[in-house]
């Protein structure tokens, strides 16, 4: 009876709790996984949409030999930058552009029929009298019977489009251009400079905390960083818009305060307390033997932090530049707020950029849901996350092989 | 060599060792033995002023090294401690491969080339009964060496530095039968170059290595004298007590 009751308050105590972590942890693990394959799949899911803008086509005149446009070629043509056929590969005539609208123009309601039955007609008499003509038409009007009417074939967007493009106008009709280089061209830049500023400000002020600082000042500072770390990054957007740019644009003499440079400090202030933090803690974790070990040979303090602690601390160093560099990534608001938020690529640290997170947030509101626009941003989520993987990898491998110099 | 008149230190207001004066021999092993807490441990670290990192303490008396007083101001610390080797109670070698160990306080006090830093490395593990077990594995992690072998290679990394004096704080405490057997071995073949200060739990230890032992308790120095002395026919009966274990 009494050994009943002990096997059954076993498994009340162990078994039950032992099983609940379980379904947690594995819980956990999974939806992470589906979280990322969601990602992916919607992500990768661009490349199944047409370049032309869904539910039209372009017409041109059957005698035109231009077969096929791409993306870019279009872009150029309705912004009236390519005004000639030559260029495209056509004859030597002017290009004419059609827009769908301008049918209402050239007639009236009733020439159109009622329910506008005959607007295909007119528009194939349009394109018919026009050999340099392109249109741009929605499909259930596009005249198909007509003669002298070629209809484009529309191409699905490329992957190498998307990823060597030097545009970003995902609004751009009627073909949108999803070039992504701008984009990680500003996350790159601004979290490399907010990087470059935060680690050597971040490591200091940890070597100054966990070796030199006496007790009464540590317990003063470091408190107020790791509240540092508490502020919300809206409002570090603020600071940086209201305080931080007008000061970056006055004393650089510069058109805009918000810039790369701007987000660049901006970023690496809410990296501070992250970096400061867990190196502090790392390098305090230097067991006192190592110390006095150093110590005890004749090594002065700054031998015993630089040839001892530093280097013992390397992992927790590495984990906070790595944890440092990721919020500095995939930080939205502050960035979003201060960099002026320009999708082009940047040449100077001072010009408006646009980052990756920053291009998601802003631009996510005004996506027409499961349509390209919407599924490029999500791929750009993806590349966001193969970017913070490839961070925290190589900043192990690097920490590994560091740690091998060091034996 | 080492003298010591009228110490008296204190961690805050415990005041833990009290008015101890000794002398130490040079080219002697001194063992200090006593109960836990006894202050032997602190008494040890006075000499390389290892207690200056600990926070809120205070000293008063003198303490002389080859007539030198340690604690004067014109004494440099690191100085002092390259003369002064310490070994401590846990191993506590660097995460460093076993050469660099070695090397460490070479390189910290800036002396010498390349090659003379080989030498003094493989002298020193030499010194320390460790190079045959380790002569292949320089380049190796110190962690992959067993318990015994990072002691002898802490105490091949004091005495890289040459100094004159070697603390050991309870060198063997941590340590199995036949690394402790090894060490002891080493300090007899030491004692010829260095002079000596061993603290210890263990009275067998004591009386096997040590030359001259003192008894502490309770922050006071009780007896001090020639081992053979204090074990076959101690003064004070507190140390009879001690060593026949009716206490401690």
């Amino acid at each position: 009876m009494r050994t009943k009751k002990s096997i059954f308050f076993k498994i009340i105590t162990e078994r039950i709790p032992e099983f609940l972590l379980g379904i947690s942890g594995s819980l956990t693990s999974l939806i992470i996984l589906l979280i990322i394959v969601f990602l992916f799949r919607e992500g990768f899911g661009l490349f199944s949409n047409p370049s032309v803008e869904k539910g039209y086509v372009l017409c041109v005149h059957a005698s035109n030999p231009v077969e096929k446009l791409n993306p870019d070629q279009i872009k150029q043509l309705f912004d009236s930058e390519i005004t000639d056929w030559k260029t495209v590969d056509g004859d030597d005539l002017p290009v004419m552009l059609f827009r769908f609208d301008e049918i209402f123009s050239l007639y009236s309601d009733e020439e159109l029929g009622e329910n506008y039955s005959l607007l295909p007609q007119k528009l194939g008499e349009v394109i018919a009298e026009n050999p340099n003509i392109i249109a741009f038409l929605p499909e259930q009007y596009v005249p198909r019977t007509a003669e002298w009417v070629k209809i484009l074939p529309s191409e699905q967007i490329r992957v190498a489009d998307f990823f060597t493009g030097k545009d970003w106008l995902p609004t751009a009709t009627p073909s949108s251009l999803y070039g992504v280089l701008p984009l990680i061209a500003g996350t790159l830049l601004v979290s490399i400079f907010a990087i470059l500023i935060a680690l050597p400000l971040g490591l200091g002020a940890a070597v100054y905390l966990s070796e030199l600082a006496n007790e009464r000042t540590r317990k003063i500072l470091k408190p107020m960083t790791e509240l540092l770390a508490g502020i919300p990054s809206v409002v570090y957007g603020f600071f940086g818009l209201a305080v931080l740019a007008p000061l970056i644009q006055k004393t650089l003499n510069l058109p805009t305060g918000e810039t790369a440079f701007t987000g660049s400090v901006i970023l690496a202030v809410m990296a501070l307390p992250t970096i400061i933090t867990i190196a502090e803690d790392a390098m305090r974790n230097t067991p006192r033997a190592m110390r006095e070990a150093s110590l005890a040979l004749g090594g002065t303090q700054w031998q015993t932090i630089y040839k001892v602690v530093i280097p013992y601390a390397s992992s927790g160093i590495t984990a906070a530049a790595v944890l440092g560099t990721g919020r500095a990534i995939g930080e939205t608001m502050a960035v979003l707020m201060v960099t002026g938020n320009a999708a082009v690529i940047p040449h100077s640290l001072f010009e408006p950029v646009r980052t990756i997170p920053a291009a998601i947030a802003a631009e996510l509101g005004e996506a027409p849901a499961g349509g390209a626009h919407y599924q490029s941003l999500f791929l750009l989520g993806c590349i966001l996350f193969v970017i913070t993987m490839l961070v925290s990898v190589s900043a192990e491998i690097i920490s590994k092989q560091k740690y091998k110099e060091a034996v | 060599m080492i003298e010591t008149q009228n110490i008296n230190f204190y961690y805050g207001d415990f005041q833990a060792l009290k008015n101890i004066s000794m002398k130490m021999d040079a080219n002697t092993v001194t063992a200090f033995i006593g109960p836990s807490g006894c202050g032997k441990s602190t008494f040890l670290r006075l000499f390389n002023r290892m207690n200056d990192l600990i926070e809120n303490t205070r000293l008063t008396g003198t303490c002389l090294l080859n007539k030198e007083n340690i604690y004067h101001k014109s004494i440099q610390v690191d100085e002092l401690r390259k003369k002064v080797g310490m070994v401590f109670q846990k191993p506590n070698p660097f995460p460093k491969s076993v050469f660099e160990n070695v090397a460490y306080g070479l390189r910290v006090n800036n002396m010498g080339n390349k090659s003379y830093i080989a030498q003094r490395v493989e002298e020193s593990l030499k010194a320390a009964a460790l190079w045959d077990e380790v002569k292949d594995k320089l380049k190796k992690s110190a962690f992959e060496l067993s318990g015994g072998q990072q002691q002898r290679l802490c105490i091949a990394r004091a005495l890289a530095v040459s100094p004159s004096v070697l603390l050991m704080d309870e060198p063997a405490s941590a340590l199995d039968p036949i690394s402790t057997s090894k060490i002891e071995e080493l300090i007899h073949l030491l004692k010829q170059k260095y002079t000596i200060v061993i603290v210890t739990h263990n009275m067998q230890q004591a009386a096997r290595v040590s030359d001259k032992t003192g008894f502490f308790m309770l922050g006071e120095l009780i007896e001090f004298n020639d081992t053979k002395k204090i074990f076959l026919n101690p003064e004070k009966e507190q140390t009879q007590n001690y060593i026949t274990g009716r206490f401690g």
